[in-house]
């Protein structure tokens, strides 16, 4: 049986919450709202008591699966284990409570925190000036990209709109490109799964604006010509951007800065282990070399002896990102992380993660096809080439998986590999967990030789199965629709 | 995989059936097979001219978006309207309900560029 | 040591170098240049326990003004409504909490279809066909809606009518700019829309973009401007308030195409400021046009109702450079919240808050105004904000204030754009209020005044 909506538990005449009687003389609606803005027909929201809202909710959630759960095995999201100690410190009332607009004395804390927070990042990127504005990484990279055209266009450069992207990208790099008013051009990755120099050069020129690279790659390898292309298109005249989303392999090990990256950003809901809340709220702080910083988005945040504000007036800045200063509470989770950690406790991070994942690539290689061989960083991609022509693709496997407790892995990203499975265990699952995944995948496999319909099928125990996507789509009911009775 | 012999092909699995001075425009049931479940066509506007080789639409399954190529210049007289509630018809119908767009034909000698019956057949096959 | 968050144990990492195959974790290396590699321990302090963080976090918090030590009226698109506690309860879980985007949905049932209840509280109360699964917050939404008339229309201006929140505006026209599309700004000196340089500015615009309630807190009846909008085919757009809605007329009422804002205060605290809840609401002809994440209603295989995240095509893992905007994170938990606040209070306690916050806003008002010295420069209809005119520098009236537990408003000479002068403070009340605490705010302006 399907799960009720909130509205369809609705039952006139009740409610879940108390709202205090009105304490001051009142006037009544109709003498303080003019008679042509009132509302004319009431919402229809759901009538409940507390008691049903919370079983409502109690009920669908665990519906869900989740890392607190079980793994997710899901290449590039990097779903570690989310703390809870940064929790708690975002819930401080402190924080939690504080109003953007209190007076400057009335936020200091606030402040101290961001700054903190920013000379961290600071020292973990290698890049020293950053904005914690950006909500999330496509917007750090939106950010990035108009810093990009600013700076070039403070030097006279008019033309530089281009920006070079390995075909292996995250969808959101082109789409931030496009959302900048600039023009993606898409770089081949050679037989290696890395930037093919050739292509590189070919398509660097007087109207290269900037380079978006991931390293390590959507792959999961290792850009080990990272010099030559950080030469190439600064030679070239443009910037080098590195999108952060796996700094997971990086931080402790690497610093961007130190590679040739004039800038990136960020996902603190990845490397920094602010918890994913069914798709969101994130952060995506963006780091740039120095003598870019006047063009950050304003306010930046600003440091005079012992107290901080945040500065507006910046001639230069690309503009306000965020209608404050950015996801706040998240920032705060992610220094709650960083501190958790320290210096030794992030460079294991970066070592754990590689070593999880290599030990996962090498047991299940003779299974599954690996289009790029090992070793890898925190990531790899597995192919069901194989597994395809014996009756069942990376779909069906991930929908198998399912049955198993596991979320699925990421499926069908990056495009350049057929059938792609792709890996990212992250460094908070235990080694017991990883073999089960690993003895897991072994039997589906062993599965699809067998009896592929089963696989095909798949899942078989989930609370729902199949969904019809393709009906979602044509039929589109995107909210549930009242009976109303009109008269 | 239906291929009828009377069409012609071009290499991006478009089919086009010359009547007269008009032809209709389509996709054939290997690029609806391949595609999956169809959920939405962007037809152009009629009166809109469409150029041989260029795209004239898109096609949209529930993950994936394709353009669509114009098999031979013309200009567009009318689009199957019926498509905006049933994009299935072309799943289900890819030669005669999912018909897409009728044109008239600027240069039917453009019609030799394109492929027949078996030399389409023969480049699916290739594409395996 | 390995570290808690670490789950290493002894003789697991030789067990696992020999299954890969290489003799030492070094190998693994292999492909990163040693020149680049930082060779060093990064320079932050080492690790730390959660009571030491806890102390240090706690030392900076208490460096902040809060509710629970101050008496505050500050407005200005962050509200201080109130939360029960189930909220957090519920949301909290770890079940929605730690959960990933819902993209295998047979998984993530109750994520969507706690989306999907929220996508359909959003539609009643701004009464537009359809809202998305939430933006980042109401300035970003705001920017995002310009950017699809803009891309709908084949236009690139906007025009902006009235006071718009400035860091709106400042949002919008950093977005705007990117895309080469310009912004123009209401002139208008009496705190309502100019509806004249409205229809003079028109002419060639993608859309129209009004706040009601605006930036000052008066509300206007924005159809009449949203007529001249679609008269001269350009999109309607209103920023809208949530808590607001239950008493005043709709955007869709009001005619709006595309009805945006901020949803932070249903169901959270201010957080100073984020993460925020943007609201993305329109009419059904946009839909393949909207931004962000959608759930949809289906079947499974087996006839049973299902939620999915549908029309996919328009996002950017699908469509690449040609995607409707870039976004992939949203702001799924405060969604949730927003859901679970809004069923908690339900359309009796949304009213009652609306009446409350209209209520007491106004008492305030006309006890303030009564104070020598004070003034409420704007005569227009307003809901829980005005603007009031100081005796004295409005920093001055706050610093003082503050030295009584009082954060009495926001001042808008912080805002620069809007040449408010040195002497005008925006105020805000809500439901949380009691008379004892507006009564005090009048009392203290009054020794603040006298000084």
């Amino acid at each position: 049986m399907a799960e009720k909506l909130i509205f369809e538990r609705s039952r006139p005449g009740t409610r879940g919450a108390l709202i205090a009687p009105l304490d001051v003389p009142g006037k009544g609606v109709d003498a303080l709202v003019p008679a042509g803005l009132r509302r004319a027909v009431e919402p229809v929201l759901p009538e409940v008591s507390e008691p049903v809202v919370v079983r409502h909710f109690t009920n669908l959630s665990v519906l869900n699966h989740h890392v607190d759960k079980d793994f997710y095995p899901l290449g590039s999201c990097t779903m570690k284990y989310n703390p809870k100690i940064n929790d708690r410190m975002a819930a401080l009332p402190g924080f939690a409570s504080l109003h953007p607009m209190a007076p400057e004395a009335s936020i200091q804390g606030a402040l101290a925190l961001m700054w903190e927070l920013e000379r961290a990042l600071a020292e973990i990127t290698g890049l020293p000036a950053i904005s914690l504005q950006p909500a999330a990484g496509a917007q750090g990279e939106l950010t990035a990209m108009l810093i990009a055209r600013a700076y070039h266009r403070s030097r006279g450069d008019e033309a530089r709109v281009e920006v070079v992207i390995p075909d292996s990208a995250h969808g959101t790099n082109p789409a931030s490109v496009a959302m900048a008013g600039m023009k993606a051009v898409e770089v081949k990755s050679n037989a290696e799964g890395r930037l093919d120099l050739e292509a590189l050069q070919a398509v660097l020129g007087p109207r290269t604006a900037a380079m978006m690279l991931t390293n390590p790659n959507t792959v999961g390898i290792f850009e080990r010509r990272i010099d030559e292309i950080a030469k190439l298109v600064h030679a070239a005249g443009g910037l080098m951007y590195l999108d952060g989303a796996n700094m997971n392999a990086l931080v402790g090990l690497v610093r961007p800065g130190d590679m040739g990256f004039d800038m990136m950003h960020l996902n603190l809901h990845k490397t920094f282990s602010t918890p994913h809340g069914g798709g969101g709220p994130g952060a995506g702080p963006v780091a740039v070399r120095s003598d870019l910083a006047p063009f950050l988005p304003a306010p930046t945040l600003v440091r005079d002896g012992d107290l901080y504000r945040l500065e507006e007036n910046r001639l230069m800045s690309v503009g306000r990102m965020h209608g404050f200063a950015g996801n706040f509470l998240v920032l705060v989770r992610a220094l709650a992380y960083i501190r958790s950690l320290g210096a030794s406790g992030l460079a294991e991070v970066s070592h754990q993660a590689i070593l999880n994942a290599n030990y996962l690539l090498a047991r299940l290689a003779p299974t599954y096809a690996v289009k790029y061989p090992g070793p890898c960083m925190h990531e790899f991609v597995l192919s069901a080439v194989k597994q395809k022509k014996q009756g069942a693709r990376a779909a069906d496997i991930s929908k198998r998986l399912l049955d198993y407790g596991f979320h699925a892995p990421t499926t069908y990203f990056p495009l350049i590999v057929e059938e792609a499975l792709m890996i990212e265990p992250t460094e908070s699952e235990p080694l017991g967990t990883l073999d089960r995944f690993v003895e897991v995948m072994i039997e589906i496999a062993e599965e699809i030789e067998r009896d592929p319909e089963n696989v095909r099928n798949a899942p078989h125990t989930t609370p729902v199965i199949r969904p019809d996507e393709a009906r979602a789509a044509r039929q589109l009911r995107v909210k549930w629709t009242p009976t109303r009775n009109d008269g | 995989m239906h291929t009828p012999a009377e069409l012609k092909y071009t290499e991006e699995h478009e089919w086009v059936k010359l009547e007269g001075k008009e032809a209709l425009v389509g996709i054939t049931d290997y690029a609806q097979g391949e595609l999956g479940d169809i959920v939405f066509v962007e037809l152009p506007a009629e009166g809109k001219a469409v150029k041989q080789g260029e795209v004239f639409g898109t096609i949209e399954a529930v993950k994936t978006v394709s353009d669509l190529y114009a098999p031979v210049s013309g200009k567009v007289i009318a689009t199957n309207k019926s498509l905006t509630d049933h994009p299935e018809d072309i799943n289900k119908s890819p030669y005669k309900d999912g018909w897409m767009i009728r044109i008239t034909v600027d240069n039917p000698g453009e019609m030799e560029k394109l492929l027949n019956a078996d030399g389409y057949k023969t480049h699916v096959g290739a594409e395996h | 040591m390995q570290h808690p968050f670490i789950p290493r144990g002894e003789g697991e990492e030789a067990q696992m170098l020999e299954a890969i195959g290489v003799s030492s974790f070094e190998t693994l290396l292999a492909p990163i240049p040693q020149h680049v590699r930082l060779g060093r321990w990064l320079d932050l302090p080492e690790p730390q326990s959660e009571y030491q963080i806890a102390r240090q976090f706690e030392a900076l918090a208490a460096l902040n003004d809060v509710p629970s030590r101050f008496t505050s009226f500050l407005g200005a698109g962050a509200y201080d409504h109130f939360v029960p506690a189930a909220v957090d309860h519920l949301s909290f879980r770890s079940e929605f909490y730690t959960a990933y985007t819902p993209y295998q949905a047979e998984v993530g049932q109750g994520t969507l279809t706690t989306i999907f209840e929220f996508q359909s509280m959003l539609a009643e109360l701004t009464g537009m066909d359809l809202a998305n699964a939430s933006l980042y917050d109401g300035a970003s939404a705001l920017a995002e809606a310009a950017l699809l008339a803009a891309s709908v229309t084949g236009k690139s201006k906007i025009v902006v009518a009235g006071p718009l929140h400035p860091n709106y505006l400042q949002v919008l026209e950093t977005y705007c700019r990117g895309q080469g599309i310009e912004v123009l700004c209401d002139p208008s000196a009496d705190g309502v829309i100019n509806r004249g340089w409205v229809r003079d500015s028109l002419p060639g615009a993608a859309a129209v973009v009004a706040q009601s309630p605006n930036f000052f807190g008066l509300v206007e009846d924005v159809s009449g401007v949203f007529a001249d909008a679609r008269s001269q085919d350009a999109k309607a757009i209103q920023v809208f308030l949530p808590h607001a809605l239950p008493l005043y007329k709709t955007p869709a009422d009001m005619g709006a195409d595309l009805a945006v804002g901020e949803g932070l205060a249903l169901g959270s605290p201010p957080s100073f400021g984020g993460p925020a809840l943007g609201l993305f609401t329109t009419k059904l002809e946009y839909a393949r046009h909207i931004p962000g994440r959608l759930v949809g209603e289906t079947v499974d295989r087996n006839g049973k109702r299902a939620f999915v995240m549908t029309l996919r095509t328009r996002e950017q893992d699908i469509r690449r450079e040609k995607a409707t905007s870039n976004i992939c994170t949203n702001q799924a938990l405060l969604a949730l919240r927003a859901t679970i606040y809004m069923s908690m209070l339900g359309p009796q306690g949304m009213r009652d808050v609306a009446e409350q916050c209209l209520e007491k806003a106004h008492y305030l008002a006309e006890r303030l105004a009564s104070v020598k010295g004070f003034a409420l420069p704007y005569k227009g209809t307003f809901f829980q904000e005005f603007v009031v005119q100081t005796p004295r520098p409005a920093w001055e009236m706050i610093a003082e204030a503050r030295a009584r537990g009082v954060l009495p408003g926001v001042d808008l000479a912080r805002f620069p754009g809007l040449q408010a002068g040195t002497n005008r403070m925006l105020v805000c009340v809500t439901e949380k209020h009691t008379r004892a605490d507006l009564d005090g705010l009048v009392e203290v302006m009054g020794e603040a005044a006298r000084g």
